[in-house]
């Protein structure tokens, strides 16, 4: 599975309340979260982002509250995968959940910059940067996670377990 | 080799790939399935839970009386799509028969009410919808937030995935000085560690200090694991623990104890004979100085409760402060007591007539204004201390307001002057 996008790129330590912001937790459905994603540490990200475009973090990312509004937030507004040096556990769960690609590639991070061009290979584990032409390698999800991602999420997932029962 | 704390209530609790209960001893990096003792979920997170919980086709929650509800994020209603919310979740606890649903007038900040209510015991297992969940850590539960689509899946099958996190140990040593707290002692480990110097770990917080430390300071610490990236915070349990518990308790409960050859990933040693009252500065709560280090800092606002420092104990901190004084005119001093019960308790004690004559608003039990959701919302360029646990962009209001995280008697101390302030300055 091949994802192309453009980056928005942000730093480290990018809370769950940078990316939804907790006055709009009377909400919960992906579109209506999606208008409001990043707007209070970045203005221009509703009014341009396009899908399937690729946020890039630095360490910790999704750290903060447990909100599973914010990668909702995140895949309502077409972004198709997010890359950082490390994410805060409970928001790693969570996108596996929903089933929001995310990747831990520091090497990536590192040489990215806002608006380059990504291509990620989910099922290879690499993620290519059309400006530099450079190809990095992740490692890959552990068996049983990755048995959650093919199922289409944890609610799938589980379901075909109960009824297997 | 011995285990934690950690692995050891995780181990025992694991179960097999049918869902029978299949204890086994286990080691950091284990990805295992085991059954919880207690699932919770909130105004705000139980309605993506309701709404993935239809999707998996199953009839009922697991059990009835091991699930807690409580609407205390955006309750009393504070618009609308809040009381939709609310009712969404009221709907779901009277169809499916849930025993503990907490709704306006019985309900408080949720990791005030369970341990109150004795609805979290020691050696459980407990996942919510709600990062602060780490809270029960203090009761030494393994105790972890999760998002909605976790909690779905636990409410329906009683099981989570859990990988078996390692585990760092803080032992706590000296002598704690006037108006040091636990949540001084939480602020300063965060300053030393940062904000993801727990990441994916459990902590463990022992030693000689946290020992004479109440059961309230006990979960403000552990509450706060999260912000160190914590997955747990975790504490012996002993004789405050017991005394705590009993009173409590309607269920039979296990106690754990972590093995003398426990295998640590580090242990940090801290001496607070030295520490001050601490405060966190803007925009992380690893930003932790001493209170004597903060520097002229105006304040438009003082903010006194949370799930962090919302029990009758805090409370008293903040009165022994304000009793015979006035909050500065400047400031506006909001007190949130946790619970019903704290709030009555606050009251029978004199507490909250305290804090009217001194001229501070005492609010209902909500989480309202930690989350920027309603009871105290920064405008532009305002500042807030807090006894929260929060200090993000926006976090109490407008992105340019600013949130200085501290514990009661800095923030009562600082209602008075108008300025961070140092308890023993008006507290003379």
């Amino acid at each position: 599975m091949k994802l192309t996008g453009k980056v928005w790129k942000y730093g480290d330590n990018v809370d769950t309340d940078a990316i939804i912001p907790a006055r709009y937790l009377n909400m919960s459905l992906p579109e209506e979260l999606a208008e409001h994603c990043m707007e209070d540490i970045d203005l221009s990200f509703v009014g341009s982002v396009q899908k399937g475009d690729i946020i890039v973090g630095g360490d910790n990312f999704g750290c903060g509250s447990s909100r599973e509004h914010a990668p909702l937030a995140i895949k309502g507004a077409g972004i198709s995968c997010v890359i950082a040096n490390s994410f805060a556990r409970i928001f790693y769960r969570n996108a596996i959940n929903i089933g929001l690609p995310i990747l831990e590639c520091p090497e990536a991070v590192a040489e990215t910059e806002k608006g380059d061009e990504l291509t990620v290979d989910l099922t290879a584990g690499t993620i290519t940067n059309a400006r530099t032409n450079k190809t990095y390698h992740t490692s890959p999800l552990p068996e049983f996670v990755m048995k959650i991602v093919e199922a289409g999420g944890l609610v799938p997932y589980t379901r075909e377990r109960l009824q297997a029962r | 080799m011995g285990h934690t704390l950690a692995e050891k209530i995780i181990g025992a609790h694991v179960v097999d790939k049918d869902g029978n209960p299949a204890p086994r001893e286990v080691k950091p990096g284990d990805l295992v399935e085991a059954a919880v003792d207690v699932v919770l979920a909130n105004d705000i997170t139980a309605p993506i839970s309701l709404r993935e919980f239809d999707k998996l086709g199953v009839d009922g929650v697991f059990d009835t009386e091991k699930i807690v509800l409580v609407a205390d994020h955006f309750a009393p209603n504070k618009d609308i799509k809040s009381a939709q919310q609310c009712l969404a979740m009221r709907q779901f606890a009277r169809n499916k028969g849930v025993v503990n649903h907490f709704d306006v007038g019985q309900m408080g900040i949720e990791h005030v009410l369970l341990p109150e209510q004795g609805l979290v015991l020691p050696g459980d297992l407990i996942v919510g919808a709600d990062s602060h969940t780490c809270t029960y850590g203090a009761l030494g539960a393994f105790a972890t937030g999760m998002g909605s689509t976790d909690i779905a899946v636990a409410m329906a099958t009683g099981i989570v995935w859990l990988r078996v996190p390692q585990t760092m140990r803080f032992v706590y040593t000296g002598k704690l000085q006037p108006w040091v707290g636990g949540k001084d002692l939480i602020l300063y480990t965060i300053g030393q560690i940062g904000v993801d110097g727990a990441l994916y770990r459990a902590m463990e917080f022992t030693g000689p200090v946290v020992s004479q430390l109440s059961m309230a300071g006990r979960l403000t610490m552990s509450n706060m694991a999260i912000e160190a990236g914590g997955k747990a915070g975790l504490f012996p349990v002993d004789d405050t623990t017991r005394t705590y518990v009993d009173e409590r308790a309607k269920r039979d409960y296990t106690v754990y104890e972590a093995d003398a050859d426990a295998d640590y990933l580090e242990v940090i040693e801290i001496d607070v004979s030295e520490m001050e009252p601490q405060v966190a500065f803007p925009h992380l709560p690893e930003n932790a100085r001493p209170v004597s280090k903060a520097g002229d800092v105006k304040i438009d606002q003082s903010v006194i409760g949370s799930c962090t420092n919302g029990r009758l104990e805090d409370l008293r901190v903040a009165a022994q402060i304000l009793k015979g004084k006035h909050v500065h005119p400047d400031v506006r001093c909001i007190i949130l007591p946790g619970t019903q019960t704290v709030y009555l308790n606050a009251l029978r004690e004199g507490l909250i007539e305290t804090f009217i004559e001194a001229g501070a608003a005492v609010s209902t039990p909500t989480c309202g204004p930690c989350l920027g959701g309603h009871m105290g919302i920064l405008a532009e360029g305002e500042r807030a201390v807090s006894t929260t646990n929060r200090n993000f962009v926006g976090r109490m209001g407008h992105p340019e307001s600013e949130v200085y995280l501290a514990g009661p008697a800095v923030a009562a101390a600082s209602a008075v002057t108008g300025y961070i302030t140092a308890p023993q300055e008006v507290a003379k």
